[in-house]
């Protein structure tokens, strides 16, 4: 049996910004929704579940939010699943609610996702001196730029390409109202003049912390029918999701399998042949800058050792063949549970002529992805303005 | 095969608790030494008050000042309180619900086992200095209030901040420091996690190598990739890896990147240099620190060995070997290593 055509019918997000200390974790996701909501002009009693992400636990210190959450986040008396992927949950969230309106199971599902950084501290988190090791850990930064040396070094990459995406990404967040990070005057040389954190990643490469939830109401194909005339919904085409080891002899952590695998079969479900092409533009998880021409090469928008090619030549630029991030990206917000769901947000708002200040002309189909852990969860969709056959 | 090892992990965060309107007027009640609840839409007064209506998911504004006195609706004793409970000596458990509240409240309870009953009649004793936290008040009899007071217990002197430890203590709110004191948005909410870590069967063995100043690791058979730590299976296939295999402790840098930036928890000083070292033997990198060269000196394919800790300090873990440092042979080529990057 083929698969229930479904739709993004309404997207809501919060302002992201370092401290919210005028909500609760409630509050905060609770505004999120109420803008979907409005957005999908549909009320409380016509979502029939609620799937939810954020980051892990202990980043906020909340055992199962969930559980005390329910009356905010109108799940009581309805199906509540909460999806765990680390930080690329919500796409992941994302994807889940699409597979119950798929699967023909519901018509409406209210996906959300957040975090609240002020109330936690991640890289105290992702920093827990486990017994018996050597304490080297020093968070996501820490993790992540041994392999980014590692990309320069394999695909023989200038040093300045990392600048030129944090400062493409952060311009592109000064067009966005709602972006935590506004910064209109950045440039490529005043990121190369940041303080160098986990050298070769500058503090200007390096995302934020921010508080802040996204929530998306997926419909089925009735339930877009429904959606007044001429307000359009973006129609999903094709998802997947991919996992793999953090760590195995040979690993490529530069270019991981399951990034490729779950590239590859979502293509093949949206029908693309030729990504690069194809898709009108791209929100990428990008959280250090780098990751920018690695995740391009990842997902087929590149040969491999060549995205940063694309990236010195301004192909991913806002005027470029493939805008990627027009919203900032995670560089210019990361409320790192729902990171991954504003990728897939900011895709359908640009399909439904809805992103405002960065919209760009005539989307057909966007891209959004997230990945999470040690490069080890991938989670991405294909939305476009087309029906599914 | 020997038991596996086990070591302490103490985790300990201070988290910090927007409170928001709702949850905001309670607590701000309870530092003021009042009770509050809020009306929701079927009409019921619930307490605490909840952030949005469970029938229609509205949010609620519409607060009640409800008790201070409540009838013990159900309870349960706690004979041996735990460090984490809100009294040293034994206490029950109770739902109080509150007069003019709807719903129960979960609190503390004091008094004597044996007059603890259902429908029991309860007030508050409030904590001198209130934070605006639920450990700001107590239960206790109200019947108290009529008979004679209760001699003091000089085990237990009055000094104490908790609200229930002093039975003379009156029953009243002292007046709020400030009755015009900002309301309370922001609340401290210290969180511990004891966890007994333990090492795999085979990790141990690797642990046990490392207190006797050898590097141990394991692979499927002959041929296959050599894991340090051993994983017990491949993790590309889940074959157990039974074989041990010793490793040599020089190495090869395959990559690194230098840490600059300081955070809470750290236990190295910044900066240094934390690296990926490829073991002559092994075929898989693990992570340590390069040290004895400047931090931009450190080179991908840079040649190092372990500079080990004095024997007497060893135990069982990787931080017997202090750093790494370079042995100055010839950098190692590049081909020898890309596959690990």
């Amino acid at each position: 049996m083929s698969k229930q055509p479904a739709a993004v019918l309404g997207v809501g997000q919060t302002h992201y910004t370092s401290k919210r200390l005028d909500v609760s974790m409630s509050g905060l996701v609770r505004e999120a929704i109420d803008k979907a909501l409005a957005d999908a002009r549909v009320g409380w009693d016509e979502i029939d579940a609620v799937v939810i992400g954020k980051a892990p636990d202990l980043f906020e210190g909340a055992m199962m939010p969930e559980l005390a959450m329910a009356d905010a986040i109108g799940a009581t008396g309805k199906p509540l699943l909460r999806v765990h992927t680390a930080g690329s949950v919500g796409g992941s969230t994302a994807n889940v609610a699409a597979s119950l309106v798929q699967a023909g199971v519901h018509a409406r599902v209210l996906a959300v996702a957040w975090e609240k950084q002020s109330e936690s501290n991640a890289m105290w988190a992702l920093s827990i001196p486990v017994p018996f090791s050597m304490p080297v850990g020093a968070g996501a930064g820490g993790y992540f730029a041994p392999h980014v040396r590692s990309y320069i070094r394999k695909s023989g990459a200038p040093e300045n390409i990392g600048a030129i995406v944090a400062a493409k990404d952060r311009r592109n967040g000064a067009r966005n109202p709602l972006a935590h990070l506004k910064q209109p005057d950045i440039t490529v040389e005043s990121v190369q003049a940041s303080q160098m954190l986990w050298d070769p990643i500058r503090f200007a490469e390096t995302c934020p912390s921010s508080d802040g939830a996204c929530a998306m109401v997926i419909g089925n194909e009735e339930a877009a029918d429904r959606v007044e005339e001429g307000r359009r919904v973006a129609w999903i085409q094709a998802t997947a999701m991919r996992t793999e080891p953090t760590t195995f002899s040979g690993r490529d952590h530069i270019n991981p399998r399951a990034g490729r695998d779950a590239a590859a079969a979502l293509w093949r479900a949206a029908g693309v042949d030729d990504p690069f092409t194809e898709i009108d533009c791209a929100e990428i998880y990008v959280p250090f800058s780098w990751f920018e021409p690695m995740w391009l090469e990842n997902l087929g928008f590149a040969e491999e050792f060549t995205g940063w090619r694309m990236v010195a030549e301004g192909v991913t630029a806002p005027d470029g063949a493939l805008p990627v991030n027009m919203s900032g990206g995670v560089l210019s917000s990361n409320p790192i549970g729902a990171s991954g769901m504003i990728r897939f947000a900011e895709a359908a708002l640009q399909v439904m002529g809805r992103a405002g200040g960065h919209q760009l002309d005539g989307v057909r189909r966007a891209l959004g992805h997230a990945y999470g852990g040690g490069s080890q969860y991938f989670s991405m969709w294909v939305v476009g303005a087309d029906r599914p056959s | 095969m020997n038991q596996p090892l086990t070591a302490p992990l103490d985790l300990f965060f201070d988290y910090q608790r927007s409170t928001g309107p709702t949850i905001g007027a309670f607590v701000t009640g309870l530092r003021d030494g009042r009770l509050l609840g809020a009306r929701i839409g079927d009409g019921r007064v619930l307490v605490p008050p909840p952030e949005y209506d469970p029938a229609t998911g509205v949010p609620i504004d519409d607060f009640v000042e409800v008790g201070p006195a409540g009838t013990v609706l159900s309870y349960s004793w706690q004979d041996e309180p735990q460090p984490e409970h809100p009294l040293d000596t034994p206490f029950a458990w109770a739902l109080v619900q509150l007069d003019g509240a709807d719903t129960p409240l979960l609190h503390v309870l004091q008094g004597d086992r044996d007059e603890l009953e259902v429908g029991l009649r309860v007030v508050p004793r409030w904590a001198d200095e209130r934070a605006g936290r639920i450990t700001d008040l107590v239960f206790v009899p109200e019947r108290r209030l009529s008979s004679s007071k209760p001699s003091s217990d000089p085990e237990h002197p009055s000094s104490t901040s908790q609200p229930g430890s002093d039975p003379e203590r009156p029953l009243s709110p002292s007046t709020p420091s400030s009755a015009e004191a900002e309301p309370v948005s922001l609340i401290n909410t210290p969180i511990a996690l004891s966890i007994e870590h333990s090492a795999s069967a085979q990790e141990s063995e690797y642990l046990r190598g490392l207190a006797r100043g050898e590097l141990i690791g394991a692979r499927v058979g002959p041929g296959s990739p050599v894991y340090i730590p051993p994983r017990g299976a491949s993790p590309t296939d889940g074959v157990p890896t039974e074989e041990f295999v010793q490793v040599a402790d020089t190495g090869t840098v395959t990559t690194f990147c230098i840490v600059n930036v300081p955070f809470l928890g750290q236990q190295i000083t910044p900066p240094y240099v934390s690296a990926y070292v490829l073991l002559d033997g092994a075929d898989i990198a693990i992570q340590h620190l390069i040290l004895e060269c400047p931090a931009d000196e450190v080179r991908m394919g840079m040649r190092v060995q372990a500079k080990w800790r004095p024997e007497s300090e060893w135990g069982h873990t990787l931080r017997n070997i202090e750093y790494f440092r370079p042995t100055g042979e010839p950098d190692a080529d590049y081909e020898t290593y890309r596959h690990h990057l």
